[in-house]
């Protein structure tokens, strides 16, 4: 839940708000105040904003999520911006200060950060881009580390494009080779970082789609060549995937027992439905709530590997690439 | 198997490599040529053997062998070594060998010892070492395209200096591990590690102490040279008459190395208290 002020506001204009600070504080207390949304979740992710904002009746979000038994995290990037000598590619902004923030959030109550930058196939990726992402990644992790939070690691190769599967396997490869050299470079304690990384699929535009099991297989693979066993948990993100896609592929990779815990870490996957049920509206909390909690526990049950799709809403099967979408 | 031996039968006339099959033995070949100093460092060293490496293995498939081996060796001391000339070179080094290996049907072992010697350099810097190799290693393997599921890694076990007292094996065992666990992705099927010096006996203690820590995505077994055949060479020191008794010494001590690598081994072990087995850097490349 930590889409920046800009980005919050794309959100709340699909379902017809305004991007007001009441609002984005209206939308994110109905997240935090779930009830036994706990027993699903383990780590909410914040944006700046949010980490210092309280309930209407005055409860600061970091304490609800506490009680909930779920820990806080900050988005701590910068976003993205173009880099310069690439191929019309971008890369990720905040390391200056990092450190003084970092020690100001634990202050406030986050665990754990997150910093997300993107590779583009459709541009290459040149290797100048990978080695970026990779770098930033590795010297974000290292001084999160130094502040006592757990980095998330988010190389996010973006869906767009028309590849197969395999161009994206190989491109997952490189990106992951490079991030996990310059972690060590950097001296990172493996044990202390979570990776978010995309899944391997196709490309949103490529013709030739991919099963869950497929999906799982290619995914699979990857992290096996590439992540040491001890990381302790990979979260997936979903990248614009349906709800419901989302969760089989996830359903998927947990059929037999991997080196580490392979779950999720969505937004878009866990939100949609919440946020078209709301509209806005405050006699509609309940039932948003109760949508969170339907998705929040099919991927619960996913990453457990006992999931099952019947019974899926129409709203949760539909797709939500944008293409060239921007955060 | 050194290339000599891959071509020799026995008294009876029978290949070598045809009684080694005949038993369940994969035949594999030493494919690097020898150790020789880079220039500007501290006694450190690159590992030779990539030119013409297509077509000896190309005979040495035809021969019978279907692995190779290659041994890059990383000195260690407390803060200068390995120095980073050190470490790419013999990362690079493994990197093209194990791609040509693969290119040629053999399964590279990849091997790059950060060498026991003397100094009282702690166990941790071993292990800060290991894994910084380690990182460089699997970094230039992926950039070559090499398939991890394909290789065998064969490292060192995590020793402090030899100026420092011996370890436990549980010290080692978890040194070990973690540092495995830092630096090898689960694609590799196989971590076969190398005696380096240790007593026979201490290898046998140190290998079973890490099946304690399973299960890991990859086997942790043996690829023993000295621990295997130090007390077998002397037994027999060249008499006929004592044939049979070294072949049995060396039978033991396979035995109690496969049962350590299942976590069963029991002991007393067929070679106790030795001490251990140390050689010196030998430079200027193979058959001299």
């Amino acid at each position: 839940m930590d889409e920046s002020n800009a980005t919050c506001g794309k959100r709340l204009a699909s379902i017809g708000l305004e991007n007001t600070e009441a609002n984005r504080q209206a939308y994110r207390e109905l997240l935090v105040t779930t009830p036994g949304i706990g027993a699903y979740i383990s780590g909410a992710i914040l944006f700046e904003e949010t980490l210092y904002q309280s309930t209407l009746a005055g409860k600061k979000f970091v304490d609800c999520l506490q009680e909930a038994g779920i820990a806080p995290g900050i988005k701590v990037d910068k976003g993205l911006v173009p880099l310069a000598g690439s191929n019309d590619e971008s890369w990720c902004q905040g390391l200056d200060g990092l450190a003084s923030r970092s020690a100001e959030y634990y202050k406030q109550g986050a665990r754990f950060a997150k910093w997300r930058t993107v590779v583009s196939i459709p541009n290459g990726p040149s290797r100048l881009a990978v080695v970026e992402a990779a770098w930033g990644l590795a010297r974000y992790a290292k001084i999160s580390q130094e502040h006592g939070l757990v980095p998330i690691v988010e190389p996010e190769i973006l869906l767009d494009g028309e590849h197969g599967i395999d161009r994206t396997l190989t491109v997952a490869e490189q990106v992951w080779n490079e991030v996990f050299y310059h972690l060590a470079n950097n001296n990172v304690m493996f044990e202390g970082i979570l990776l978010k990384p995309s899944m391997v699929t196709p490309g949103a535009e490529c013709k030739e789609r991919a099963s869950p099991e497929k999906v799982a297989e290619y995914t699979l693979k990857m992290l096996k060549r590439r992540v040491p066993p001890s990381v302790p948990g990979i979260m997936f993100l979903s990248g614009g995937q349906s709800e419901v896609e989302a969760t089989l592929n996830l359903n998927a990779m947990n059929q037999s027992p991997n080196p580490w815990h392979v779950s999720f870490s969505y937004a878009r996957a866990l939100q949609n439905t919440v946020l078209k049920t709301w509209g806005g509206n405050p006699e509609n909390v309940e039932k948003a709530q109760t949508a969170l909690l339907i998705r929040a526990k099919a991927n619960s049950l996913a990453q457990l590997g006992k999931y099952s799709a019947e019974g899926e809403s129409e709203e949760a099967k539909k797709g939500m690439f944008v293409a060239n979408y921007t955060y | 198997m050194f290339e000599e031996t891959l071509f020799q039968s026995s008294r009876a006339g029978e290949q070598f490599v045809d009684i080694l099959k005949k038993q369940g033995i994969v035949p594999g070949i030493k494919v690097d040529t020898g150790l020789q100093p880079i220039d500007g460092t501290d006694g450190e060293t690159a590992t030779q053997g990539l030119d013409g490496l297509a077509d000896r293995c190309k005979r040495y498939y035809e021969q019978g062998a279907r692995f190779a081996k290659w041994r890059a060796v990383l000195k260690v001391d407390s803060d200068k070594c390995p120095s980073s000339t050190a470490i790419l070179e013999n990362a690079h080094g493994l990197a093209r060998y194990a791609q040509i290996a693969q290119a040629n049907g053999l399964v590279p072992i990849v091997e790059p010892e950060v060498t026991l010697g003397p100094g009282d350099y702690s166990i941790e810097r071993t292990a800060y070492v290991s894994e910084k190799v380690n990182s460089h290693v699997f970094r230039l393997l992926n950039e070559y395209n090499v398939i991890l599921e394909g290789i065998l890694l064969k490292p060192n076990m995590i020793l402090p200096g030899l100026d420092v007292p011996t370890p436990s094996p549980e010290e080692v065992a978890k040194y070990t591990v973690r540092t495995m666990l830092r630096s090898v992705p689960a694609a590799v099927p196989g971590i076969h590690f190398l005696s380096g010096g240790m007593s026979e006996e201490e290898a046998t203690l140190n290998l079973q102490a890490l099946q304690a820590y399973g299960p890991t995505p990859w086997s942790l077994t043996f690829s023993y040279g000295r621990a295997l055949q130090s007390s077998t060479l002397k037994i027999w020191s060249g008499k006929e008459s004592s044939w049979k008794a070294a072949q049995e010494r060396l039978v033991a001590l396979a035995k109690a190395n496969s049962e350590a690598q299942l976590g069963k081994y029991a002991g007393p072990h067929p070679s106790p208290g030795g001490a251990r087995i140390l050689q010196a850097l030998r430079l200027g490349g193979a058959g001299k």
